[in-house]
């Protein structure tokens, strides 16, 4: 750090990357390495340990490998992608990871703005139901996993049964929750982390809204209902956007829920869980490696929208 | 952020006297804290009823760890049973410290090395910004929203090929490029709020590097260098996928230790309760800590 003072003998903090007519070129240019040298680290690191892999994992797609067979190891053109494509289990991995991602993305994002409009409210303990709606983000993955596995759907002792007899009496329906609704279960246990993390987004957004011109609409007779539509969905657009599209990135990856709550049985293993399997498992390096690379593509048209949405929040703030 | 209003809304406001329309504004203010209407009371009431069922799975772990494992596995539940310490003591007797040690180790470490490789970055892309900064900064992002399972096999080649699978550093290490483009946003965020005229004041008064830092930046940042650091300390602490298949025995995590407990036969609820009740403490600790800039971080400081 003590070098870009030592060595940058440029005008000071500019606000954007333009520099100074006067300077000489020379100057101008050790200026330049100057300001890039405390970049550089973090750039190259990130750059070595990103990009690299995911070279590797192409270049591993078109490879015959499993580590059970060593000496078999050579190209194989496109027949890995032609194996998972075909592979019944890997076409339904495909078919769970985006019905997985797109139920609990809806539905955190709708539950997250019910109650972001609930607490955008002044009531009695509004900081404490706050806090008390973040605690669920707070619990390691796995950690919340095994709770929802074992504390709550067992069939035998878990919390929804136990109540289901608390209310009814013996005669109470008791549900194999896991067993019978497999997807459902992993959904909602994810639905129960990420909802908090939906609401704090939009709750974000709701308060960043222009409270004097809602106020003023509603002296100029517009209802609830009008404001809502009219005002704060609008403006809440964006953050609705932000939320759902993060939100995606972060559970397309899931596997923590997967891997505790069915170890991927009964129909629930989505792509990060196959690829996981047939790694770690199955030591079928190339097929693992095709599978990757289909989740990049698929992870990829979400990341473009979403990264034009940052942007634009981006543009609009520095503004 | 800039505000969207609708044409509509411009439009009323420009037909009504500003002053007159502000004293009615506080006076339905007034009107409105002291008197909540019963709708109001009840939407108070039902944001209540939400939060209490989000948060009763947490308070259902809590009080299960600290019921005797007979009394845990009854239907129906019995809440008011003795309480004991017997979910913990069966815990803490099956070896978790060295899993939570190694899980300190990978966090903190690859929490210090974050902050010490984005710090600088965030700085080179906000107070004395290299071309094409924002080109930069994009590229950072970009790399988070690859799906990390697709590094997987490679990852675990490389580790393999210099011996160093079940070893914790490579794990912080890992952690470290994992949580770095999430630090550099944060950071940057944090640094552009320092106010411009007053390091060119500072420059002007032939201030070095160091006292501008500690005079002028530290104030503005350290707030955010906080929670950043609470948050990367959280991510490194959750993570299990990698930490799964670049562990072994020596240097596996708390999230590991978690799912290879539950194996035994028999009654293990309450101990499975208090188990992921201490993993999930330091989270809990840095999450509370960081509660106002959680959101900051989540979205990668694009939402303030």
């Amino acid at each position: 750090m003590t070098t870009t003072t030592t060595t940058s003998p440029t005008p000071g903090p500019t606000p954007g990357p333009t520099t100074d007519a006067k300077t000489s070129k020379a100057l101008q240019r050790s200026g330049d390495w100057a300001r890039r040298a405390p970049l550089l680290p973090a750039l190259i690191l990130v750059i070595v340990a990103t990009q690299l892999p995911f070279v590797v994992t192409i270049v591993t797609s078109f490879t015959r490998w499993n580590a059970y067979y060593p000496d078999k190891r050579g190209f194989a053109g496109l027949s890995n992608f032609g194996t998972v494509l075909s592979d019944p289990d890997a076409r339904h991995a495909i078919w769970v990871t985006v019905l997985l991602t797109v139920s609990v993305v809806l539905i955190s994002l709708v539950l997250g703005l019910v109650i972001a409009l609930l607490l955008d409210r002044k009531f009695l303990g509004q900081g404490i139901v706050r806090t008390m709606m973040i605690t669920p983000f707070l619990i390691v993955p796995v950690a919340a996993a095994l709770l929802w596995k074992h504390a709550i759907y067992n069939p035998e002792y878990g919390l929804l049964n136990g109540i289901l007899k608390g209310v009814f009496g013996n005669g109470a329906p008791q549900v194999d929750w896991i067993g019978t609704h497999p997807l459902m279960s992993v959904i909602l246990a994810i639905v129960w982390q990420w909802t908090p993390f939906m609401m704090l987004i939009l709750l974000a957004g709701l308060q960043s809204r222009p409270m004097d011109v809602v106020e003023a609409a509603r002296m100029d007779g517009a209802n609830t209902w009008q404001i809502f539509t009219n005002m704060t969905l609008p403006h809440l657009r964006q953050y609705i956007e932000l939320a759902g599209l993060l939100g995606t990135i972060y559970v397309v990856q899931n596997f923590d829920h997967v891997f505790t709550i069915t170890s991927g049985g009964l129909g629930t293993a989505n792509l990060p869980y196959y690829i996981y399997q047939t790694f770690y498992t199955a030591h079928d390096y190339g097929l693992a490696s095709a599978a990757g690379v289909i989740v990049v593509i698929l992870t990829l048209i979400v990341a473009t929208v979403a990264l034009r949405t940052v942007f634009s929040l981006f543009k609009e703030e520095s503004r | 952020m800039t505000i969207p209003t609708t044409p509509e809304a411009s439009g009323t406001i420009a037909g009504t006297n500003p002053a007159q329309e502000h004293a009615a504004e506080v006076e339905q203010q007034v009107v409105n804290h002291r008197r909540q209407s019963p709708g109001s009371r009840l939407l108070g009431v039902l944001a209540w009823v939400v939060g209490l069922i989000f948060i009763a799975p947490v308070l259902w772990m809590i009080l299960t760890s600290f019921h005797k494992e007979a009394d845990a596995a009854t239907n129906p539940p019995s809440p008011f049973a003795p309480l004991s310490l017997d979910g913990y003591k069966s815990f803490f007797s099956a070896g978790p410290w060295p899993p939570i040690l190694n899980s300190v180790t990978a966090s903190v470490v690859s929490t210090i090395l974050v902050l010490a490789l984005a710090f600088p970055a965030a700085y080179a892309l906000s107070i004395r910004p290299v071309r094409k900064w924002t080109d930069v900064l994009f590229f950072f992002l970009s790399t988070k929203f690859l799906p990390i399972v697709a590094g997987l096999l490679p990852i675990y080649l490389f580790a393999q090929k210099v011996h160093m699978l079940d070893n914790i550093w490579l794990l912080a290490v890992f952690y470290t490029v994992m949580n770095l483009p999430i630090a550099v946003w944060m950071l940057r965020s944090f640094l552009a709020e320092v106010p411009l005229e007053m390091l060119e004041a500072a420059q002007v008064d032939g201030a070095g590097l160091l006292t501008t830092m500690r005079k002028i930046i530290a104030p503005v940042v350290m707030p955010g260098i906080a929670s950043a650091a609470l948050i990367c300390f959280i991510f490194s602490w959750n993570e299990l996928l990698f930490a799964r298949v670049l562990t072994g025995t020596r240097a596996e995590t708390a999230p590991v230790f978690l799912t290879g407990f539950v194996t035994s036969q028999g009654l293990f609820l309450a101990k499975v309760c208090a188990a992921s009740l201490v993993v999930s403490l330091p989270v809990l600790i840095a999450g509370f800590a960081a509660q106002d800039k959680l959101v900051q971080g989540l979205s990668m400081g694009a939402v303030k």
